[in-house]
């Protein structure tokens, strides 16, 4: 074989390299990672980023306040709602605008019906990655109802665009709450589904228990956030320790899990889908009346200083820092995605695993491949 | 008309022969020309088998996966293959640059003709049968393990990674679990004190071997569908391929017609397995008798032979797609823990059981 | 501990530090060679025990570059703005954070690559999002780029 005498096939030690990624089934976009293994095991991930960054970042310095906002829809285009969100208050915590109840109420229900559907799919997701196809087809039945919600309310499926500063861009459509009532008790009844073809399963629960095992020291100094951190023990659920929007009216519980393995994190997530269905339910009768929006000026003009938001998306902490000097577009913007941190912690977690290993805890931290490279 | 009424394969295959007799008087020739009317027809039939498991498996793919599947070309989607087939047909056959030329070429090839050799000895009906070896059931299982060869011929010469992680992954996986296929044939064997294939079947005209065996047998029945599913590679036990962690495995480089020929050998495969535990446990062709109620068994008769062989292969085939569409995949080391520490000292246990049964005659 | 408590504690340890409260944190002004010392006691004592960096960024202030290291303390619950001003940006150079938090490691790889601020001691000081052979630092103010057509 003329390859084995190739530079990079086999290191001195005796490692097999090999590249996963940019194009392979189980990276969910262009993550390319380079890995070396031993045998099956895997010594060494080091990942290569870049294929699909767009420097939203840069861009972003020659928008308008008002523009910039929708540029985040790529970002994370499975939370473009709540990505939105986080710049929307970002803004509005610069001018200090106060923004409407009905605004508040509408941006948590699409912010949750977001993480809904966001987790639907991730749940197909991993049943796809480790092997089971069919899962993925029985997300898809329900997050497809969530989407016509979507697309009713906002126009569009995916990237939304629909938070603006000051509130959101229209009032919802006449049939949301109906609709979204319907889709809750859709949804509610299939969960027991969902646990009956994935979660008792015994080659799943071998494929994932004590699998990247990840203490909640790392996860802390790795700043790894969300259900992946919450599945280590760490308690950094933003709705919960700074509430927003209208996080403060609704009685929710925040999951914490204690293994740390690919299993706690799979359990973390089916109950925040529960979680999230237990909050829509709490807020979907109870819409304000009155304005949607709060009256802001043609030309947004931050005044000069320096504005953090911290919200929560499906994947963890989104960071939105902005830098004025006073004019129209911002000086700099910085975005702390969650899944940037999440998988610098992927290394940590892979070493020593098998490469079905390495796939189960990719698909465990649920990467959205354009949230990190932005 | 005589043939149709007769339901028998066996009247057909000695009508032809009569026929061919008449024309041909010499009798090398007239083998000769058999055997090529024999190998045409085999192949021909294995194609259109394959044809149909295609389209099966996308019927119940879809059917578990609650959507339509197949269903615009043809009748109910069922020329789909048909132009899938002549998709991949007329598709270029790239040769990677740094392939080893003439192995990658080679190993579809010897893929597909060990999966078919391993036809000859079944009896797909009363009288029907290609060669009724008298060591059917080592031949057997002496031809199915050439696969292996092939994948790790095409892993090895498509010199990428993905490829040979995936031939050493099967390597590993075929020759663990071919010990617990040949242990849960080898129940049956001592049962029915034969490795003709064809003594087995008319070992078990009074009740087949899943019932008349009881427990020990059902527990090789079982051993025998979850291992042969790991020896064919087919999910849960596609380690070969492992879409989502090898891309495509062992068959990443292969495109066109030397990638349908290994599809074509995977369902030659999982029909022989299917077919091969028909025979063995489920009495083949054999109609469903109970030992000493000649009425009833009188009325089952009345259904061909060939019907009662290909419900139970297609029973048992069925049961295979589904583990397909249910279950995740298992990772490599607990593939081999699975065979090593579980399956394979059941297997033993068992065989010293049914040992003992046959010895005392414990069975039915 | 409040912020009075904070600005005190701090100030045992570097008295040169600025203060600016204007903002949502405590903001702390620092140079950029007084960085590591302050950083690690912020991490090793436990009275401040800031455990978890959630930000690391860089801002071109044109004639400075200004490193932005938002710190919170799992335990206490308090936060605070780190910002170590790195005069020279010819030659930009800061003492890395990576030994304390980990996630240092890939964010300051991001600062290297669209800022060119190198980070001494840093383990793998490479590019991360652009090519290796990528002239200049795209976040940079002064930055421009030939192969852009303006519409």
């Amino acid at each position: 074989m003329r390859g084995l005498i190739e530079d990079d096939y086999v290191t001195d030690e005796g490692e097999f390299v090999i590249n996963i990624g940019p194009q392979h089934p189980s990276t969910h976009g262009v993550l390319h990672l380079k890995v070396w293994l031993d045998g099956e095991t895997v010594k060494k991930v080091q990942p290569h980023l870049g294929f699909i960054h767009r420097s939203i970042e840069k861009m972003s310095e020659s928008l308008s306040y008002r523009n910039f906002i929708f540029a985040t829809s790529r970002m994370d285009y499975l939370a473009a709602h709540i990505n939105n969100e986080a710049c929307a208050l970002t803004v509005e915590k610069g001018l200090q605008l106060e923004v409407p109840d009905r605004a508040k109420y509408i941006r948590t229900i699409l912010a949750e019906l977001t993480r809904l559907q966001s987790h639907l799919l991730w749940w197909g997701c991993t049943g796809l990655d480790l092997g089971a196809v069919t899962p993925f087809f029985y997300a898809f039945r329900e997050r497809e109802y969530i989407m016509e919600i979507m697309e009713e309310t906002c126009g569009a499926r995916l990237t939304q665009n629909f938070m603006v500063p000051g509130g959101v861009m229209y009032d919802i459509h006449p049939n949301f709450q109906k609709r979204t009532k319907e889709v809750l008790i859709q949804i509610k009844s299939k969960f027991q589904e969902y646990d009956n073809i994935m979660t008792g399963n015994v080659i799943f629960e071998n494929r994932t228990k004590g699998v990247g095992f990840l203490s909640k020291e790392d996860a802390i100094s790795y700043g790894v956030t969300g259900p992946t951190a919450r599945a280590s023990g760490v308690s950094c659920d933003i709705r919960k320790l700074i509430p927003y929007s209208a996080y403060d009216q609704v009685q929710f519980d925040e999951i914490l899990g204690t293994g740390g393995d690919c299993y706690a994190r799979y359990m973390i997530r089916m109950h925040e889908m529960k979680q999230s269905v237990s909050i829509i339910e709490q807020l979907i009768d109870n819409i304000p009346e009155g304005e949607f929006q709060a009256k802001t000026k043609n030309v947004i003009k931050l005044p000069k200083g320096e504005f953090y938001q911290r919200v929560e998306t499906p994947r963890g902490e989104l960071g939105v820092f902005i830098v004025s000097d006073g004019a129209a577009s911002p000086y700099r913007i910085k975005y702390r995605s969650p899944g940037f941190s999440n998988l610098s912690a992927l290394p940590l977690m892979a070493k020593g695993g098998k490469i079905g290993d390495l796939v189960a805890i990719m698909s465990t931290i649920d990467l959205v491949i354009p949230d990190i490279d932005r | 008309m005589k043939i149709l009424l007769t339901y028998s394969f066996s009247s057909l295959a000695t009508y032809i022969h009569n026929l061919l007799a008449e024309l041909i008087t010499n009798s090398l020739l007239l083998q000769v020309t058999e055997m090529v009317i024999l190998g045409v027809s085999l192949i021909a039939f294995l194609v259109v088998l394959c044809f149909f498991l295609g389209y099966m498996e996308r019927k119940v793919a879809a059917f578990m996966e609650i959507r339509l599947g197949p269903n615009r070309v043809g009748p109910k989607g069922s020329m789909q293959i048909v132009a899938d087939t002549l998709k991949l047909l007329l598709k270029e056959g790239l040769t990677p640059d740094s392939a080893d030329k003439f192995l990658f070429n080679l190993a579809p090839v010897i893929m597909v003709i060990g999966s078919m050799m391993v036809i000859a000895p079944i009896a797909f009906a009363k009288d029907f049968q290609l060669y009724d070896i008298n060591i059917g059931v080592l031949y057997v299982s002496a031809v199915s393990s050439l696969g292996v060869i092939g994948i790790l011929m095409a892993g090895w010469s498509s010199n990428n990674k993905y490829s040979l992680l995936g031939a050493m992954r099967s390597g590993a996986q075929i020759v663990s679990y071919e010990l617990s296929v040949g242990l849960s044939l080898i129940s049956i064997v001592v049962l029915s004190g034969s490795l003709s294939l064809g003594d087995i079947v008319r070992s078990q005209e009074n009740g087949w071997w899943i019932i008349k065996g009881h427990i020990p047998v059902i527990i090789s029945f079982v051993i025998f569908i979850i291992a042969s599913t790991a020896e064919i590679n087919r999910a849960p036990f596609d380690m070969a391929e492992a879409e989502q962690e090898l891309t495509g495995g062992f068959h990443t480089e292969y495109a066109g017609m030397k990638f349908a020929m290994f599809l074509l050998s995977e369902y030659i495969n999982l029909f022989v397995v299917s077919a091969v535990a028909a025979t063995l446990f489920l009495g083949g062709w054999m109609p469903f008798h109970i030992g000493g109620l000649d009425g009833f068994n009188h009325i089952m008769d009345f259904i061909p032979s060939s019907v009662w062989f290909f419900s139970k292969t297609f029973l048992i085939i069925f049961i295979i797609m589904q583990f397909r569409w249910t279950f995740p995949r298992l990772r490599v080391d607990q593939l081999l823990t699975l065979e090593w520490k579980y399956l394979l000292p059941i297997s033993m246990v068992n065989v010293i059981l049914v040992t003992v049964m046959a010895i005392m005659g414990w069975h039915f | 501990m409040n912020t009075e408590e904070l600005k005190s504690s701090i100030s045992n340890i570097l008295p040169s530090a600025i203060y600016d409260e204007t903002g949502e944190f405590l903001n702390v002004n620092i140079a950029s060679e007084e960085l590591y010392p302050l950083i690690n006691e912020l991490r090793s004592n436990s009275e401040f025990d800031f455990d978890y960096l959630f930000c690391l960024t860089c801002i071109d202030w044109k004639d400075h570059l200004m490193m932005v290291y938002h710190l919170l303390s799992k335990t206490h619950q308090h936060t605070i703005v780190l910002k170590a001003k790195i005069s020279n940006r010819e030659n930009s150079e800061i003492e890395t954070v990576c030994n304390i938090w980990r996630t240092a490691e890939l964010l300051e790889r991001e600062v290297f690559d669209l800022f060119g601020v190198k980070f001494i001691n840093h383990p793998d000081l490479r590019r991360l999002f652009l090519s290796d052979d990528w002239n200049g630092y795209p976040l940079r103010k002064d930055y421009v780029d030939e192969n852009m057509i303006s519409l």
